[in-house]
């Protein structure tokens, strides 16, 4: 498949990267990692150049001010928890980032625990915590959250928008979750076939084209006129003219509405 | 009377090949395990060579490379003074040639089995080849290092042909134990031949049973 990206990502924005399996999002996150060589053009970070296949140019990934957290986790067997979290930092070991790392992502009774013995959604929060240990320029997330139950999920995403409150990284996600994607990106690519077919904001990528946002009435309080909809696994209320049925389903032009 | 001094040299020479061979074999299998370069098949086809090789045909051309009045020998001895035919150091090179497949296949292996992604982890996390190597792969192929260094171990003490090509029958220089039972055979010492084969039958077995019982306990 030929992967062809063309996009401008501005300083401190949180992108997202959403389409089907195979569609190029990972091996995008790949080529930006360094882990993966574009058969040409080139990446330009502010006013560093990443690569370039004219100039031949191309930066190791021990070069790009990156952080990158990988669908399979790529947790270290041999390491604890909190030695994973460690080994991540560059130099000396800043303790009072680790604790506060470990308590946001509520890993303090797992820490001296090796990988192997976690769940799923326990490893994820392992591996999004030892990539937030870098203060990198960029955050490569692949699916950060997908294994997470959701309070858990919202609670992280809280968490990741905080951190860009604080840091300011720019972040590129890839996500399946509609709800996510609207809470967390300031702007949608997209994907398909390895091309950017769209981008925009959440609302303007979701609600133009044929793959509307649907979804679901689950509460309708008639007197104040508010609906309560559930977009992918996030519960969004709105007051609306209108009448809905509970068990609905709506597309975001049914809305007709900013749902942010 | 059994004389000791074959037994020493035999694990003395299976030792020092081994720590040998443990060094060089990590960088080697390392390259192998992740190189893209083109002539990796030759490389890996060359350390291969010795598990088919009759052991012989390796000591015979040993022989000749370090005999002092070829080329390689000649300027060997006059260069660093150094004799490879018919002494210790001569041997102890040959095992490291011959043992290599058994310590590179191992680890190459056991490095290639590794998901990559622990290596581009390691690379995204700022962190350079060698630290990568020394603190994420290798802890996490234990058992392969063990394999290797067994095998290396054990294929060196049974080591028959090669010594015999390159370092002779000289006692307490290259007499090894597997030599010095052929020898007491062809003298008809049967009696020797036996108390030399059982010491080595009951060491190695000890050993590797040492050896395999402590990792089957480390991995369950």
């Amino acid at each position: 498949m030929l992967l062809d990206v063309r996009a401008g990502i501005e300083l401190g924005e949180i992108v997202a990267l959403y389409g089907t399996s195979g569609a190029g999002k990972t091996s995008t996150l790949r080529m930006l990692a360094g882990l993966m060589p574009p058969d040409s053009g080139h990446i330009q970070i502010g006013s560093e150049t990443w690569f370039d296949s004219d100039k031949k140019i191309n930066f190791a990934p021990q070069q790009r001010s990156i952080s990158y957290m990988f669908q399979d986790y790529a947790l270290f067997p041999n390491m604890t928890v909190r030695a994973n979290l460690e080994f991540a930092q560059e130099k000396n070991i800043d303790n009072k980032r680790i604790d506060e790392l470990i308590e946001a992502m509520q890993l303090g009774d797992l820490q001296h625990q090796f990988p192997t013995k976690l769940s799923g959604g326990q490893q994820q929060r392992v591996a999004l915590a030892r990539t937030l240990v870098r203060r990198a320029d960029l955050l490569l997330l692949d699916e950060p959250l997908s294994a997470l139950d959701q309070a858990t999920r919202q609670h992280l995403q809280d968490y990741l928008s905080e951190i860009h409150r604080l840091y300011k990284p720019t972040i590129i996600l890839v996500s399946h979750d509609i709800g996510e994607v609207f809470r967390l990106a300031h702007r949608v690519l997209m994907m398909k076939n390895g091309q950017v077919v769209r981008v925009g904001s959440p609302l303007k990528v979701f609600a133009e084209g044929n793959e509307k946002l649907k979804g679901r009435v689950i509460e309708v309080d008639e007197e104040s006129g508010f609906v309560a909809v559930l977009i992918g696994n996030q519960v969004f209320r709105k007051q609306i003219v209108g009448q809905f049925l509970i068990g609905q389903e709506v597309t975001l032009n049914d809305f007709n509405v900013e749902i942010k | 009377m059994m004389e000791w001094s074959p037994i020493i040299l035999t694990f003395k020479l299976a030792l020092i090949t081994t720590l040998i061979l443990f060094v060089i074999s990590i960088p080697l299998a390392n390259w192998l395990a992740f190189t893209k370069s083109r002539i990796k098949p030759i490389i890996e086809t060359l350390v291969s060579m010795p598990l088919v090789l009759p052991p012989t045909v390796l000591g015979f051309y040993l022989l000749i490379a370090f005999s002092p009045s070829n080329g390689l020998g000649r300027w060997l001895d006059e260069v660093f003074g150094l004799r490879l035919v018919f002494s210790f150091g001569g041997l102890v090179f040959a095992s490291v040639i011959y043992s290599l497949p058994f310590m590179v296949q191992p680890i190459q292996a056991g490095l290639s089995n590794l998901p990559t992604s622990f290596r581009e982890a390691a690379y995204t996390l700022g962190k350079s080849h060698r630290t990568t190597l020394m603190r994420v792969l290798l802890p996490n192929i234990k058992p392969a290092l063990l394999t290797g260094v067994v095998l290396s171990f054990a294929h060196t003490i049974g080591e028959f042909g090669v010594v015999l090509m390159i370092g002779g029958n000289i006692p307490d220089k290259t007499r090894v134990a597997s030599i010095a039972i052929y020898d007491e055979v062809e003298a008809m010492n049967y009696g020797m031949a036996n108390a030399y084969s059982l010491f080595l039958f009951v060491v190695t077995f000890a050993i590797l049973l040492i050896v395999y019982s402590a990792n089957k306990s480390s991995v369950a």
